[in-house]
């Protein structure tokens, strides 16, 4: 019977949507719709897309990765393992309730029942609530992340979420599997947008909060309808059809026909995750000698497959940092040179070349299979023949742990939004008792990389730690550890109108509370 | 009557189990659910934690055991990706799939008797032959092709009908249908035609060569010498004859219109079965995928069950020979 009267309230709803005046409805179309209401169950982009628009976290980035106040107005470091924020007042949950520093306390603390979060926080020590407004937030150690982890702090209703539901089962549950409450009820954050229906893999509906803090947003979008459509053709259609009003992601090979149509819009934006293949020196003698590895890396012309395959969607990369990184380094910048390249195979005694074996995913990243097969064919130019097999992702991480190949393709952004989370798991000596170097199935190994890398993780000095980041971003570059691509970018198509240019940016958050269409 | 569906009854039990053996031997070579379940990050132990948690680490026989178990109570697993029970998941996704074939086969009957029939009568009439040359080429066609023009014609470029989705639904009884409303009814019009694509070629000719064939029996010679009215001899003498092949074929082919619906539902975002099993393919939800198969070969079995039933009915000999 509720639900009956869910739906009615919701066919009301939508059916008014066109009569309302001033309403701005905006339908949303992306691959997948959130997997859960539980902001704190997946660490997957979807999510935090979701928590930005629901919830809202204690700091955000804009558009130039600089720290724009949210729910904390104002911090400070008062000693090496503290920081204290100062939060705004007079924020509502959309329950009612009032938010406080419970409520961050709460949230930090339920991090640690979630398998996901739990390894990003890490870090953090038991933080001590100073006053309803004022809150310590503590670490183990000195840490210099502290901000770049408070973006990913979206506080929950603390009332809405302790007691018990009417199974009888805690509300503050966190399980990966099965029924939890903050799974399935709609989700009491302070965000924009209330969440008022959602029906997992068709729709969501999202309503504007009224009593929503953020009075000096330029949003002005009251309703959003969101739907999931997950077949690329499909969803070009439909914005070009206009069913829908704004997609993401945008699949490449329909980027010159949004450009072309005067309807709609096309805008990209640079994202932080870099596409990498990895040599794997234990399995294959070849490639221990750093002059082998300089020549694949040589022999790669990235910039021809981020122009070709990726058709301009991609940044070509020549090391690991993106731009605005404090790891990136300006005179890192890609090598293709086949004549060089050869010359080292030469130098290495390897001018004959050698056969090789790959693997890659194909449904993982944005033409990810594509990548794999250019891949190919430049190396062997210089005499490496690889046998390259790809799979579906669902396939593939198993495979990668096991590493059959010589060759694996790895795709990663970091958490952090900062240079350290790659070294650490994609460079670091590889180790069970460390758990560092977890996706370092290259199996590159050097202690100097290892050192700094810790170093920088506890070094406050922001200005020390970037020279010394880049100092590691020197060196795998000049050891050729490992083959960079490109970064992908981020993709988004709207109908004209859609002010969508203000409000995307690296992370692939489109903050659409801030959204404005005319 | 009784014997025969008493037999059948114990068939399909052994063709259940077969089916969930096959299922779950398949399920261990389709990835680990718990990849998906978790961000990319998450350490091998805590992993290893929730396979435990499980009991993905049994051995394959005391799973099967306790899934066998376990569905003789009516109890197909939890979804891992949905979080809720198998049985429920698919039957909320079943009603989508259902109309989707429904009208499907419905435009295919509607098509493909008229068209047939009349390329039987008059093979040499213009509209014969533009037929004949249009099921040539629609046999070659893909789907997923037939669907994406479609899709171009009628929702990008001349915006008539919607490009995905089911669009507005009503709720009778629990079945969410789209077949009540102007806008779902809309929605219906591309997904079904292009399901239909795969059949509508194939049965134009299948009705059209039996006819043919039974126009040139003994027994239609006999009614023309008798003198009956041509409607007669063509639509009770022959059009009767011709039909029993014709619904033999019809129930295999349902089960083709079902398999098809995996591409037709994934490019329309239509909300079913089909969609439903290739996400959790993607997603390694094994359990969905176990519990996919058991119904679908639930389902064949009883649409093979009637198939033979109304076979009966149209042919008596079919009757006798079944119950000896």
């Amino acid at each position: 019977m509720r639900k009956l009267i869910v739906l009615a309230l919701t066919c009301a709803l939508v059916l008014s949507f066109g009569a309302t005046v001033g309403a701005k409805v905006l339908k949303l179309a992306l691959d997948a719709d959130p997997k859960t209401l539980d902001i704190q169950e997946q660490l997957s982009g979807g999510t935090l897309q979701f928590s930005h628009w629901v919830f809202d976290p204690l700091v955000r980035y804009r558009q130039d990765m600089s720290f724009e106040p949210r729910l904390a107005e104002k911090w400070e470091r008062i000693d090496d393992l503290t920081v204290r924020f100062s939060l705004r007042k007079g924020v509502t949950f959309h329950s009612g309730n009032p938010f406080t520093a419970k409520d961050v306390k709460f949230t930090l603390d339920r991090f640690n029942n979630s398998p996901d979060f739990k390894g990003l926080f890490e870090p953090f020590a038991e933080s001590v609530i100073v006053d309803d407004f004022t809150i310590d937030i503590k670490t183990k150690k000195p840490y210099p992340l502290m901000l770049n982890m408070m973006t990913y702090v979206f506080p929950m209703d603390s009332i809405y979420y302790t007691g018990t539901d009417d199974q009888g089962k805690p509300k503050d549950a966190l399980l990966k599997v099965g029924y939890t409450y903050a799974k399935t009820a709609l989700p009491s954050g302070t965000g924009a947008f209330r969440c008022i229906y959602r029906e997992h893999g068709v729709k969501m509906l999202l309503s504007r909060y009224t009593d929503y803090w953020d009075k000096g947003s330029p949003g002005n979008v009251t309703e959003i309808i969101l739907a999931p459509i997950k077949e690329e053709a499909t969803r070009v259609a439909a914005l070009l059809a206009g069913d829908v009003d704004f997609i993401m992601p945008v699949p490449p090979q329909d980027f010159a026909r949004l450009k072309k149509d005067k309807k709609v819009e096309l805008f990209t934006y640079t994202g932080g995750r870099i596409i990498t293949v990895q040599m794997n020196q234990n399995r294959l003698e070849p490639l221990k000698d750093a002059r082998v590895r300089q020549a694949i890396v040589y022999a790669v012309n990235n910039a021809g497959i981020s122009k070709k395959i990726m058709k301009g969607t991609a940044t070509v990369a020549g090391q690991m940092s993106p731009k605005g990184y404090y790891g990136y380094k300006e005179s890192l910048v890609p090598r293709y040179d086949l004549s060089k390249a050869k010359k080292l195979m030469k130098e290495a005694g390897y001018a004959k070349g050698f056969e090789a074996t790959m693997i890659a995913p194909n449904n993982r990243y944005v033409n990810d299979e594509k990548i794999a097969e250019a891949f190919v064919s430049m190396v062997s130019k210089i005499g490496i023949k690889i046998n390259l097999k790809t799979m579906p992702k669902a396939q593939y991480w198993d495979e990668f742990d096991r590493q059959p190949a010589d060759f694996q393709m790895i795709g990663w952004h970091s958490d952090t939004e900062d240079s350290g989370n790659f070294y650490e798991y994609l460079l670091m000596c590889p180790g069970k008792e460390t758990g560092y170097g977890q996706y370092n199935s290259g199996n590159y190994c050097n202690p100097k990389v290892d050192e700094l890398t810790l170093a920088c993780q506890s070094e406050t000095d922001l200005e020390k730690r970037a020279m010394m980041l880049q100092e590691i971003e020197q060196i795998i570059y000049d050891d050729a550890a490992y083959i960079p691509f490109h970064w992908q970018n981020h993709s988004y198509g709207v109908k004209k109108g859609v002010k969508a240019q203000a409000i995307i940016n690296t992370l692939n958050f489109p903050y659409l509370g801030d959204l404005v269409v005319e | 009557m009784f014997a025969f569906i008493v037999r059948r009854i114990i068939q399909s039990i052994v063709v259940m189990l077969v089916i969930s053996f096959i299922g779950f031997s398949v399920q261990h070579n389709i990835g680990d659910p718990v990849r998906d379940m978790v961000g990319e990050r998450v350490s091998v132990e805590e992993r290893e934690a929730i396979r435990d948690k499980l009991g993905l680490n049994d051995p394959f026989w005391t799973q099967y055991i306790r899934f066998v178990g376990n569905a003789a109570k009516g109890d197909l697993g939890t979804s891992y990706f949905h979080s809720k029970p198998t049985l429920q998941v698919i039957l909320s996704k079943a009603p989508a799939t259902l109309e989707l074939v429904l009208v499907s086969s419905i435009i295919i009957i509607l098509l493909t008797f008229p068209i047939g029939i009349y390329s039987a009568l008059f093979p040499r009439s213009l509209f014969s032959k533009i037929v004949m040359g249009f099921s040539t080429i629609g046999v070659a066609v893909p789907v997923f092709l037939t669907a994406i023009v479609l899709i171009y014609i009628f929702g990008v470029e001349l915006n008539w009908l919607p490009a995905y989705g089911r669009g507005e639904t009503v709720n009778i009884w629990g079945w969410e249908t789209g077949l009540l409303t102007w806008d779902g009814l809309r929605h219906l019009i591309l997904p079904s035609l292009s399901l239909s694509s795969i059949m509508l070629p194939l049965y134009i000719r299948l009705i059209r060569s039996e006819m043919m064939e039974v126009l040139e029996t003994e027994y239609i010679k006999f009614a023309w010498a008798k003198g009956l009215n041509k409607n007669r001899v063509w639509l009770v003498h022959a059009f009767k004859n011709t039909l029993l092949p014709v619904v033999t074929v019809f129930g295999v082919e349902i089960g083709i219109l079902f398999a098809f619906t995996l591409l037709t539902e994934t490019v329309f975002q239509w909300q079913g079965m089909g969609f439903m099993f290739l996400e959790a393919v993607e997603r390694s939800d094994t359990a969905l995928l176990v519990a996919y198969l058991m119904v679908v070969g639930g389902m064949f079995v009883l649409i093979n069950t009637v198939i033979d039933v109304i076979y009966g009915f149209i042919n008596p000999m079919v009757r006798i020979a079944g119950a000896k």
